[in-house]
């Protein structure tokens, strides 16, 4: 994990599902960078061109609701977003953003302080948003579980450094 | 303590457990189906020969079922290969069922277990009293390579149904009528409890109605209270059960008394599951495509309901009706009824079992300008096709008459 981000923002506004992220018809695409050209289809053309260049990706209630297809968050990894700010996210959406490591911060005041195409710093170290507009907002540190998730760059990375482990209570089992 | 208290309770062997606190679980049992086959390759890339539990998984091919294209067909190889190499005896083939719905038949879901899927619909079986709730591909492969994963002991939300539910009214409508009231974030990581007096005239295949469409309210799981009906179903198996049951005492952080005898048949609108009215207000609305299938129906109950309504009679010109039944059990027990032949008299068309309509992945897609009313439980802009096209989402009985009369229509005149 990265501390420091910089970046432009895409917002959007509330119930922003999985569907409009990603549509059900490309599950069956499993690179980053391809689900990537797909993004926001379901929002339209003009949302899909808008987020081009973004790397915050700012959005209100129930952020990823719906269903829990891993290859949202994966989509807006491929498209080079790298921490998403929300009023609130859906559960799913959640684990499955922080698993594939991608921060997700809860903070509807930071949300409201953001327009579109504003420039954003988010330090994940200090656990602060600096706006162009109104300043910075402190946010509390993630729970232990994702801040370990986060640290190991996802879930995946972090499987593979338990595996000599893994392995060998696979061999102690009987 | 809440169930969903009880049940982290019992799996962490401690005596209680607050909401918020993070607790590693083992869970009794986890599904994992074709939309996330992804998985095995990830699990093979972490170079573990053995996944945790073989016995403890359940596979099942029902997202492309049957395969849509080249690369799923492939996806299926893959599966089938896997579940082979594994000794993954619970694997489910292309028609044998809705994995949700296989869940519930075979008895994997039983009350008192923990269980886990990768589909966001997993929380369904709280309708047979066990705690369920769905995760994304890598929590699944946590618990293949660990046998354990992270939760947070949720709040709950206690919601009464009281009443008899009137003629042409079902649990479709009632859980429209909560979500419309509660709005589609209102049960955000909520454990849902359903109780109340109306249960009795609702079976497991009504309650797992109100479990399932219960995700649109944002639930990470549900319990609906464990009675006869209950433990019939869940005694059809043979298979060993616990039940866990809240305490009377137990504290929730909502509660609500809805009064289903009030309820008339209702509808949820494009495009979000709390845009919600009755169907008195939407009638004359033209339809072109209705669907009797997904996850939230397709069991015997709906074809039982449909057949009533199309018996004898004939679909409306210029629609279509899909029909998917939940399962390859209810497949055969909708021909043995004769309510198969019923509803392909009337012009129905007979659907693989499986999610492709409803996910908009393949079998009945929707072009610009065209309306679907569903049994399903999502109608988000552009699920089922075209971002231009209408998704209205009803009861089997609100489907099967829009079907006949080609617009929406109030079923409880076709049920006299």
């Amino acid at each position: 994990m990265n501390g420091l981000i910089q970046g432009r923002a895409f917002k959007t506004g509330d119930h922003i599902n999985t569907d409009y992220i990603i549509s059900a018809r490309y599950l069956d695409v499993y690179e980053p960078k391809e689900l990537a050209a797909h993004l926001f289809e379901g929002l339209g053309p003009e949302a899909a061109r808008r987020a081009k260049g973004c790397s915050i990706l700012v959005a209100g209630e129930n952020l990823g609701a719906g269903s829990a297809r891993e290859q949202a968050p994966k989509a807006l990894k491929g498209a080079g977003f790298r921490v998403i700010i929300a009023k609130s996210a859906a559960r799913i959406f959640y684990r499955n953003t922080i698993n594939v490591g991608l921060p997700v911060i809860c903070y509807p005041e930071a949300v409201n302080a953001i327009e579109d195409g504003d420039e954003v710093s988010v330090n994940l170290n200090s656990g602060t948003i600096q706006t162009k507009r109104h300043g910075a907002f402190a946010f509390s540190p993630f729970p232990e579980p994702v801040r370990k998730i986060l640290k190991a760059g996802g879930m995946f990375p972090m499987l593979m450094k338990m595996v000599p482990r893994l392995l060998k209570n696979q061999a102690e089992r009987p | 303590m809440t169930f969903a208290e009880k049940i982290f309770a019992r799996k962490t062997g401690r005596e209680t457990v607050r909401p918020g606190e993070v607790v590693s679980v083992r869970p009794d049992v986890v599904m994992t189906l074709d939309a996330d086959a992804e998985i095995i390759y990830r699990f093979e890339a972490l170079g573990l020969p053995k996944v945790w539990n073989p016995d403890g998984i359940v596979c099942s091919l029902d997202h492309y079922a049957p395969a849509s294209t080249v690369r799923t067909a492939d996806l299926h190889r893959k599966m089938r290969l896997f579940a082979r190499e594994q000794g993954i005896s619970r694997f489910f083939e292309v028609g044998d069922g809705l994995t949700h719905q296989i869940m519930l038949e075979r008895g994997y879901a039983r009350p008192g277990l923990f269980i886990v899927g990768t589909d966001s619909h997993t929380p369904s079986y709280g309708c047979i009293g066990a705690f369920s709730c769905g995760v994304g591909a890598s929590d699944m492969l946590s618990i293949w390579a660990t046998g354990e994963l992270w939760f947070q002991v949720p709040e709950s939300a206690r919601i009464v149904l009281n009443g008899r539910l009137p003629a042409g009214v079902f649990a479709k409508d009632v859980i429209l009528a909560i979500i419309r009231d509660f709005t589609a974030s209102g049960c955000s990581y909520y454990c849902a409890e359903f109780s109340g007096g109306a249960l009795q005239d609702m079976s497991v295949a009504e309650r797992f109605v109100l479990a399932n469409v219960s995700v649109e309210m944002g639930v990470k799981a549900t319990y609906v209270e464990v009675d006869e009906v209950t433990r019939r179903y869940a005694d059809r198996g043979g298979l060993p059960y616990e039940t866990v049951v809240p305490d009377a005492d137990a504290r929730y952080r909502v509660e609500k008394q809805i009064d289903v005898a009030a309820l008339p048949p209702l509808v949820a609108c494009p495009h979000a599951v709390d845009n919600v009215r009755p169907v008195s207000e939407l009638e004359g609305t033209e339809i072109h495509q209705a669907f009797i299938g997904t996850c939230a129906s397709g069991r015997i109950e709906d074809f039982a309901t449909a057949a009533a309504i199309l018996r004898g009679k004939r679909i409306a010109a210029g629609v279509r009706l899909l029909i998917a039944p939940a399962s390859r059990a209810v497949l055969e027990e909708a021909i043995a009824r004769g309510y198969l032949e019923i509803l392909v008299k009337a012009g129905a068309t007979l659907l693989a079992s499986g999610c492709g309509p409803c996910a908009g992945i393949h079998e009945g897609l929707l072009g610009e300008g065209e309306r679907c009313i569903s049994t399903a439980n999502r109608n988000f802009r552009g699920r089922m096709g075209s971002p231009a096209s209408e998704i209205y989402l009803a009861s089997a009985a609100t489907v099967a008459s829009s079907a006949l009369h080609g617009v929406i229509s109030d079923p409880r005149r076709d049920l006299v």
